[in-house]
């Protein structure tokens, strides 16, 4: 088994090898405004390293999301656009997963949050690193502090508003590393992991226009 | 012939997601997945939206233009992208695909420019184009005037819109008008059965100090509305198909004339016409007339290959591949402003080791299908 795995749902561009026991190589580099530019070479410099080449990947994982919207469609149509190359299957995993995976975490319950821009956060909670308690979300950070008051958080999301999470530590993004051994994981459990779909989370920002304007002066 | 290159080109700079394949200036497959519908209640393309389709749609596409072509990926000689210009978010996406499937095959990869491409669709219909060439283009977003010595390395900008796109101009109308969204189709319905000279609306940019090769559409789309609404305040029916003939026929009259001009003083014996708006009936029949009347060539593609598609995109690719142009990095990325005058965008350095293997190997390593 070979896994690649890349993620770009938050402000890193990360790509790990897999290899069903172990991570062979891994990158990470955070640069939330330049996904389309980094994560091609960095799959092949990862490649490189471990002396492959990408028609020796099994299988793709790729995170989810949620993420902000444009950067997480670089990773998602990359892993696509290899699954249909290669003719492998590639396997979505829930961005805030991985980190909650990362974090490394056995007796919770905790809350793993990323920035979703707009004064919001993504975030989720997780009774074990493994065991996610609730869906994904999206909010203002002071409108769920009663839930998640007390709780261990994690991820740029909680670091970024200690008001709100007071006991936030790193990891502070979520690395391909850990989707893929999370992934390699639940696959080696017998578990379907399911086709990637993004999870936006927001509807778009789109307006159907009010009435037509009239120009002429009153 | 066998042996022009085969290269197929990813487009999704607006609301199309479109994968074409052509064997040098021979069409093999042109597949378009349209997000239009979903655009329409919005009146014009919302950029989220569009993102958001091309993903969903990018992988069928591809798959549908191989089975239309009859090729394999591993017989493809590169793949074409839009690169730019065109909105960021959508642009993004086809450039990500193009990237990974260039490099998951081992073929090089050419981020190409789109209004390159609209003028270099026209070798699939009418040969290859010739040296040096007119091109007029006009969609919802864009109105330039454009000569190219050599689509691959020359297109020089003659002329463009100071406001509006001439398509946002129809779009604008037909919402005045309350014939919904995309607006230059039904304008031109209507305008069949209208009188063109029933009411003179302003040519814009037309006066003797005005700059001869650039266009405005914004005093126009004005007076129009204006027109409308004074009609409706003084409890009068609008005549539509009277005011979509007349609106039209402002647009068209200065979009051919100023084309024709150009082509006059820089001695140009060849028009083409390209971008959605091309497929205007009257815009056809005026440039027709009007190019017969100077001595001029007119190549105006059929309408399918005027509007944006993924089939333009593989031709100006496969013109690359055949002039021998440098291949792309790895790092391309989609930029939103690429300037007309690149016509593509050249790799900056060295191949990176893992994809020069893969590339001289040209994709027939195990594994592949
Ligand atoms: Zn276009």
């Amino acid at each position: 088994m070979l896994l690649l795995a890349l993620d770009t749902a938050t402000p890193a561009v990360t790509v790990a090898l897999h290899d069903g026991t172990d991570v062979i190589v891994s990158s990470s580099q955070v640069d939330a405004r330049r996904h389309g530019e980094l994560l091609l070479p960095a799959v092949d410099r990862v490649l490189a390293e471990a002396g492959l080449k990408l028609d020796a990947v099994t299988g793709v994982v790729v995170g989810t999301g949620p993420g902000p919207y444009t950067g997480l469609r670089v990773g998602l149509m990359t892993a696509d656009t290899f699954g249909l190359a290669l003719g492998v299957p590639v396997h979505g995993v829930c961005t805030l997963d991985g980190l909650a995976y990362a974090a490394d975490i056995d007796k919770g319950p905790f809350v793993v949050a990323t920035d979703a821009r707009r004064k919001e956060v993504y975030w989720a909670t997780y009774a074990d690193s493994r065991t996610r308690l609730t869906d994904p979300a999206v909010d203002r950070p002071a409108d769920i502090a009663e839930r998640v008051a007390g709780l261990p958080a994690v991820g740029a999301g909680a670091l970024l508003y200690p008001d709100t999470f007071p006991k936030a530590h790193e990891p502070e993004h979520v690395s391909a590393a850990a989707l893929a051994a999370l992934a390699a994981e639940r696959l080696a459990a017998g578990e379907e992991l399911p086709a990637p779909r993004p999870l936006y989370l927001r509807r778009p920002d789109a307006q159907v226009p009010k009435n037509y304007k009239v120009v002429t002066p009153k | 012939m066998a042996d022009e290159p085969l290269v197929l080109g990813i487009e999704t700079s607006c609301d199309e997601t479109g994968v074409g394949i052509v064997r040098g200036t021979t069409l093999l497959a042109d597949a378009v997945a349209s997000s239009v519908d979903e655009h329409a209640r919005f009146g014009g393309v919302v950029p989220e939206v569009a993102s958001r389709a091309h993903l969903e749609a990018m992988v069928p596409t591809i798959d549908r233009a191989l089975k239309e072509a009859g090729v394999t990926a591993k017989d493809l000689d590169g793949i074409a992208v839009t690169a730019g210009p065109g909105l960021a978010g959508a642009l993004l996406v086809g450039v990500s695909a193009a990237k990974a499937y260039a490099y998951a095959l081992g073929k090089p990869l050419y981020g190409v420019n789109h209004l390159a491409s609209h003028i270099c669709v026209d070798q699939l219909e009418h040969g290859a184009l010739p040296e040096p060439t007119m091109a007029l283009l006009v969609s919802g977003g864009h109105s330039s005037l454009l000569l190219s010595g050599d689509i691959t390395s020359d297109v020089r900008p003659m002329g463009a819109t100071i406001d509006d796109a001439a398509g946002e101009a129809f779009d604008k109308i037909a919402r005045v008008l309350n014939l919904g969204f995309p607006g230059g189709p039904v304008i031109d319905r209507y305008a069949r059965e209208g009188d063109p000279n029933s009411i003179a609306f302003p040519r814009g940019l037309t006066g003797p100090r005005d700059p001869a090769y650039d266009f405005s559409f914004s005093g126009l789309k004005t007076a129009v509305a204006r027109w409308i609404e004074a009609k409706r305040a003084a409890g009068e029916e609008v005549p539509v198909r009277d005011v979509a003939a007349s609106f039209q026929e402002a647009v068209v009259d200065v979009l051919t004339r100023k084309a024709v001009r150009a082509c006059k003083d820089e001695g140009v014996d060849h028009l083409m016409i390209g971008g959605g708006v091309a497929a205007n009936s009257r815009l056809r029949e005026l440039a027709r007339h009007r190019c017969e009347a100077a001595g001029i060539e007119l190549r105006v593609p059929r309408p399918k290959l005027c509007t944006d598609n993924g089939a333009m995109v593989a031709a100006l690719g496969a013109e690359m591949v055949a002039r021998n142009r440098p291949a792309s990095s790895w790092d391309l990325s989609a930029d939103s402003s690429l300037p007309v005058t690149d016509p593509h965008v050249p790799g900056h350095d060295h191949v990176h080791e893992v994809s020069k293997e893969t590339a001289s190997d040209n994709g027939s390593a195990a594994g592949y299908p």
